[in-house]
């Protein structure tokens, strides 16, 4: 069992006990402790259930790479599923909770039904699947919803916040251990802009916890110096706490800060959006584990992660820890625990010839070592009881049992070239140190097609402090154009050449194999490798996909390499040959929360809000999204329902007068001697020929002929023109104005400029529209002075106003523009005015119905990017005279002037029902594939205060040569709706209201 | 994000740096060939400044002229005198192919004050304000909307957003500037 | 995310300041132009797998379109030019093909 030691421990302060429970029970850490060290601290082996086998897990590692403590952390809806209990940091009254386990972490019903290795070999899933699904749904689902899954997801909004920041850096440093804090003091001594990224809580990396002297100095003290250093340059910005997990194109470089863990009013995390000239990936290296059977018991762990426990905290994992290895590194460990007074029965060590100037001084120590041995499997359940000793090229009968309580494990080291590999960087299999390191011939690039990363230390495969040191040195003076200098002093030690394995003992049967882990978290055994090898899947992609190794959300930090080893031996090809995976971001999960930033609640998106979105407010406004804009839909009175609101809306237009807000409609100045020939080739119809005080409606296609905008054009001048656009079109009309001028005319004179913002606009609406604008008073709106598609300037009540005399309501009606500050004022006037009037606010969706009375269409409610102004009764729009607009080659293909196209046509319900809109209608004809053949569809319905009835547009094939005929359209539930075709006008059709 | 039309002036909560609307201003959007010597002499007459060279924002008092693209200026002037300023350009460029309109309704100015003022805009616009130099006027985006930015004094920022957005804008800003939230803290 | 610098007002930005526009000298076809050429026009799009010359938009900034030459591979950029053009200035060309020998004939 792992117990505290007496004395020491570099991170903890033992005056701070910090009190904290484990699934209810209460347990007492030390500042300074992660939450695994507190753990075991406490005599706490069991943290998790595997998530397919739901075997009983310990921690095997002791930092980010860790794949089974994973827990939930904290309640309610701060509370964080699936962290690492290896880097989550102690606080007093921290709640962790075990997962994927039930009833209870120490007796687990999914290892008990048998959900077992047998019954879930590789590639059970895809098996599976080929079932009758049937059986997927009814039998395996269910068992396997209830039992599997990792942490669950918290309920209720989050309440902390989260940032994103901007910064630009020459150099970025990832990693803050000892090659990484070298490279950034060269860099910052260089004048370069230097960030430096640690993701622990603690600087220096290994290089603390192996104690041996960097530049003269303890490695703590020169960690520190380096550190005083920095912090004092005006260039360089420190970041603990936060982890690099993504590099991508151009140097786009993302990390994470942990701010903290919740409440206070600063953001729980931050999300470093950095450009990096160069990153220096000084991420160091994972140690990797070996595969024997029994591996994954609790006890088993990663010899360094055993000495971090040891140094770091104090902890020791149990009282007598069996040492395997197939380098010299675990000697360490072995050397440590023996030194902190924990008894170390055996070293095995895989090697035949042993090890280097480590094992000697660990024979010295009186340590017995076994050479050419291994672990054939361990003995115990939730616990370690002993261990096989067996020889490593056995096949592990006729083993020595050995007592033990706990096993340290090193398979060699990986770098963790995670980020070297995201953006592109090659890898090199160095066999020699039997490990996969970048390759500095292959080195990502940016946006100049030059190398935009740099691995040093470990990260680049130098192991040894020495080394490590002196590569950071050199590579960082080669990229940055430096002199040679000489990196900080260290000793040095030589290292034997590490052995790597594909199953501990090699000749081990398949009972063994089945029990020894490569990846924990996702249940992959050597086994499954195998049997993905035998059956076909060779490519190491399909190996990963058919047996989900590396696929847990520890991306097979610890498993890749072991996995590729496996997949060699079984294919008979070395481990270069097999290859690795593709390393994707994000190095280690992060939280959606960072990702959003700021982006959630009242600013999840930004809200457009017109000139007079205060009054809309406070008359209790119903709303409308339009594109980001928040249009008032309807103006409710007290208890009045919405529909009702709409309809009394619609009636008062038609009866007395009403106002609308059309502020949102694009205004577009377009302006210059060739602004007429422009707007030529802009709308489907002439707008040169229009004289200065008029207004044209027009209508706007794309190259393909389809109608994309349409809007009222007003000359202002003999050069300037002001085009109303649709609300959602503003932008995209303008952009597109734009591109043209920019791209295509560019000698033409042209200058455009949006200013939809500028004004508020104002419909007034109704037979008493122009008495309302006389009463306001200071210009003439009579019949004579403004007739129907006229406008003018003048100031309407002291108010500097344009007045356009257009009407999309079918009514007489006024839209009167203002400079924005001024809409306020003049509404409530127009209120005020109207008072008696009988003036009504409507909103969008009354105007939607007094436009649909009159089958005016809507852009992109009749039409949907495939509908042709002729398709819309608009053909009369076309200028026949031009040559040349934008739309008119596209409109001349065959299938656009093909007599069967569906066009536009009004659709009566015979029961006087509202058809649902968006329904098709159906002949009894049926196509190729047995489906009905639809004939049209409804594309706006309403209820129509004004006849009564519901009304609707709709495309029909051939529709206008139809009238009268009865459509149907089968709806939900077997029903069909019958509907006639008739005139898209319902209301007023000779217009004698629009001239009142 | 209940202020519905925040155009106007008005400082919000205490933050690590100041955020605020910075109250009306007069702003002129005159498009035209900026290397005319005609152009150059209208925008000298309304503003006392010369043609601004490429991303500069030459201010006089309380006029300015910013360089919005290579043929497009804004004029600050004066809320009451934009009327008059468009009138005049128009005036002096009778004979030049181009496009003066007053569009002070349209934009909202904001201003963001203090030692923190840069890490509150670093949250917000992908620009690297450390080679933002005095009297550089950069465009980009503040969150999800457009917004221009450059340094109006010692610790201070003007940052010019659509009008429809303000709300959104100024909502960002005192989220960015809250306190607890510095970026780089003392 | 890709840096490109716009030519217009010199700004380097991410591009999340820039809207894209596809293939770069499309050359419009009109009332007239054979049905070939008119489905080129509007559909058909080099999809290469090397030097690409592309058209973006500085939308979050002067509003100007411009080209790039990128490398779909790397991604690397050879250089930027404003829009108001027929092909990718002289100086350019010559860069690229430093870059990539044998550009346009087949060079990646
Ligand atoms: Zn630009």
């Amino acid at each position: 069992m792992s117990f505290r030691l007496g004395h020491g421990g570099r991170l903890i302060d033992r005056a701070r006990p910090l009190g904290f429970s484990f699934d209810g029970r209460r347990m007492t850490g030390f500042a300074g402790d992660t939450l695994a060290a507190a753990l075991l601290g406490a005599g706490e082996t069991l943290m998790g259930r595997s998530f397919k086998y739901h075997r009983p897990r310990g921690a095997v590692a002791a930092g980010v790479e860790e794949p089974n403590a994973l827990m939930g952390i904290g309640s309610g809806p701060q509370a964080e599923p699936n962290a690492r209990a290896t880097v989550v940091e102690l606080a007093e009254g921290l709640e962790a909770t075990s997962q994927n386990r039930w009833p209870n972490l120490a007796l687990d019903i999914g290892q008990l039904t048998g959900l077992g290795a047998r019954l879930m070999p590789a590639g059970f899933y895809y098996k599976t699947f080929i079932h009758p699904r049937a059986a997927w749904k009814h039998v395996f689902e269910p068992v396997i919803r209830r039992a599997a899954g990792l942490g669950r997801a918290p309920r209720g909004p989050d309440p902390d916040r989260y940032e994103q920041l901007y910064a630009f850096a020459d150099v970025v440093v990832a990693g803050g251990g000892v090659a990484g804090l070298h490279a950034a003091r060269l860099a910052a001594e260089a004048g370069r802009r230097v960030i430096v990224f640690e993701q622990a809580a603690h600087w220096g990396g290994r290089a603390p916890v192996e104690g041996e002297p960097v530049g003269g100095l303890p490695a703590d003290a020169w960690v520190a110096a380096q550190l005083a250093d920095l912090a004092a340059r005006p260039n360089v910005t420190l970041r603990a706490r936060a982890t690099v997990f993504g590099l991508h194109d151009h140097g786009y470089l993302l990390a994470e800060e942990r701010c903290g863990e919740g409440g206070g009013t600063g953001p729980r995390r931050r999300l470093w959006r950095v450009r990096a000239g160069l990153t220096v990936v000084a991420c160091g290296a994972f140690e990797r584990p070996l595969p024997f059977a029994g591996n994954d018991r609790p006890g088993v762990m990663l010899a360094a992660a055993v000495r971090d426990y040891l140094v770091n905290w104090a902890v020791a994992p149990g009282r007598a820890v069996a040492v395997v290895t197939g380098c010299d590194d675990a000697y360490r460990t072995a050397m440590a625990l023996a030194g902190a007074g924990v008894r170390v029965p055996v070293v095995a060590d895989l090697r035949p010839g042993g090890g280097g100037a480590l094992a000697a001084r660990a024979r010295a120590m009186g340590l017995r070592v076994a050479d050419g041995a291994c672990i054939a499997r361990v003995l115990g359940g939730r616990s370690v009881t002993g261990v096989v000793l067996a020889p490593a090229d056995g096949d592990g009968s006729g083993g020595e049992e050995i007592a033990c309580d706990a096993v340290a494990m090193s398979g060699g080291w990986s770098p963790a070239v995670h980020l070297w590999s995201q953006p592109g960087g090659g890898l090199a299999w160095d066999a020699d140190r039997g490990l996969f390191r970048p390759d500095p011939a292959r080195a990502p690039t940016g946006a100049d097609g030059r190398p935009m990363a740099v691995a040093v230390g470990a990260a680049a495969g130098e192991l040894a402090l020495d080394a490590a040191l002196a590569d950071a040195d050199r590579a960082l003076r080669a990229v940055l154009g430096l002199p040679a200098g000489a990196p900080p002093v260290t000793a040095a030690t030589a290292e034997a050449p590490p052995r790597t394995a594909a199953m501990l003992p090699a000749r081990a049967g398949h009972r063994l194999r089945a029990k020894a882990f490569l990846d924990f978290q996702n249940d992959v055994k050597v086994s499954d490798i195998e049997l993905a090898a035998r059956e076909g899947y060779v490519s190491v992609e399909h190996a990963k996909r058919y047996t989900t190794l590396g696929m847990a959300t520890d991306q097979g930090k610890l498993s890749n390499v072991a996995g590729i080893a496996v997949l060699a031996e079984a294919r008979g090809t070395p481990v270069p040959e097999v290859g690795t995976t593709t390393f994707r971001p994000p190095f280690v999960p992060v939280t959606i929360g960072g990702l959003a930033g700021e982006a959630s609640g009242p600013l999840f998106q930004p809200v457009r809000m017109t000139p007079l979105h205060g009054w809309h407010a406070a008359r209790g406004a119903v709303w409308e999204p339009v594109g980001l804009w928040r249009r008032a839909y309807a103006y409710p009175a007290t208890g009045e329902r919405t529909a009702d609101a709409v309809a009394r809306e619609v009636l008062a237009v038609r009866g007395r007068v009403g106002l609308l807000d059309a502020s949102t409609l694009g205004k577009i100045l377009v302006r210059g001697p060739d602004a007429g020939r422009f707007l030529d080739m802009l709308y489907v119809g002439m707008m040169s020929t229009l004289p200065v005080g008029r207004c044209r409606y027009g209508v706007m296609c794309n190259e393909q002929g389809f109608v994309t905008d349409d809007g009222v054009v007003a000359r202002l001048g003999s050069e300037t023109f002001l085009c109303h656009t649709t609300t959602g079109g503003a932008d995209r009309i303008h952009g597109w104005m734009e591109e043209w001028l920019q791209t295509e005319w560019w000698d033409w004179k042209v200058w455009t400029l949006n200013l939809t913002e500028q004004f508020a606009q104002i419909a007034v609406a109704g037979p008493k529209a122009r008495v309302l604008l006389e009463r306001l008073g200071g210009m003439d709106v009579s019949r004579e002075a403004q007739p129907f598609m006229r406008w003018a300037e003048g100031r309407l009540s002291g108010i500097a106003a344009r007045v356009f005399r257009i009407s999309f309501s079918g009514e007489l009606s006024f839209e009167i523009a203002v400079a924005a500050s001024d809409g306020p004022a003049l509404w409530e006037r127009l209120m005020a005015e109207g008072a008696d009037l009988g003036v009504t606010p409507y909103g969008t969706e009354a105007m939607h119905v007094l436009r649909a009375e009159k089958g005016y269409i809507i852009v992109g409610d009749e039409t949907d990017g495939t509908v042709t102004p002729r398709d819309l009764g608009l053909e009369r729009m076309i200028a026949s005279g031009k040559a040349d607009f934008i739309g008119r080659r596209g409109m001349e293909r065959a299938h656009l002037v093909d007599p069967g196209r569906w066009r536009l046509v009004g659709l009566a319900a015979e029961d006087g029902a509202v058809l649902p809109e968006g329904a098709y209608a159906a002949t009894d004809a049926r196509n190729a594939n047995g489906q009905r053949v639809t004939e049209g569809r409804v594309t706006s319905s309403y209820f129509s205060p004004t006849l009564k009835c519901g009304i609707a547009l709709g495309l029909v094939r051939r529709g206008p040569e139809r009238m009268g005929e009865v459509l149907a359209f089968p709806a939900a539930g077997g029903r069909v709706l019958k509907a006639r075709i008739v005139e898209p006008v319902f209301h007023d059709k000779d217009g004698a209201r629009l001239n009142g | 994000m209940a202020r519905a039309d925040i155009a106007t002036e008005g400082a919000g909560p205490a933050g690590f740096a100041s955020v605020a609307g910075a109250g009306p201003r007069g702003m002129v959007t005159l498009r035209g060939d900026l290397t005319s010597p005609v152009l150059a002499r209208a925008v000298a007459a309304v503003t006392g400044t010369g043609v601004p060279a490429r991303r500069r924002i030459e201010v006089a008092g309380d006029r300015a002229v910013a360089w919005m693209s290579p043929d497009e200026l804004l004029v600050l002037v004066p809320r009451a005198e934009a009327g008059a300023a468009v009138a005049a350009l128009e005036q002096a460029l009778a004979g030049e192919h181009h496009l003066a309109a007053d569009v002070s309704d349209a934009r909202a100015a904001f201003t963001i004050r203090g030692p923190g003022a840069q890490g509150v805009l670093m949250k917000l616009c992908p620009v690297d304000f450390a080679t933002l130099a005095e009297g550089e006027i950069r465009r980009s985006r503040a969150g999800q909307v457009a917004a221009a930015v450059w340094r109006s004094g010692a610790d201070e920022f003007t940052l010019v957003s659509f009008r429809s957005v303000a709300g959104y804008v100024i909502a960002l800003l005192e989220f960015s500037a809250r306190p607890g939230a510095e970026p780089f803290p003392a | 995310m890709l840096m490109l610098t716009c030519p217009h007002c010199g700004v380097t930005a991410e591009e999340t300041e820039f809207a894209p526009g596809g293939q770069a000298h499309l050359k419009r076809q009109g009332p007239g132009s054979s049905d070939d050429d008119f489905e080129a026009y509007l559909f058909a799009r080099a999809n290469p797998r090397g030097v690409h010359l592309e058209r973006w938009r500085h939308a979050f900034g002067c509003g100007k379109w411009f080209h790039a030459a990128r490398c779909t591979v790397t991604l690397e950029v050879f250089g930027t030019y404003p829009a108001r053009t027929a092909g990718p200035p002289a100086e350019l060309r010559a860069a690229i093909a430093a870059r990539r020998p044998g550009w346009p004939e087949g060079g990646r």
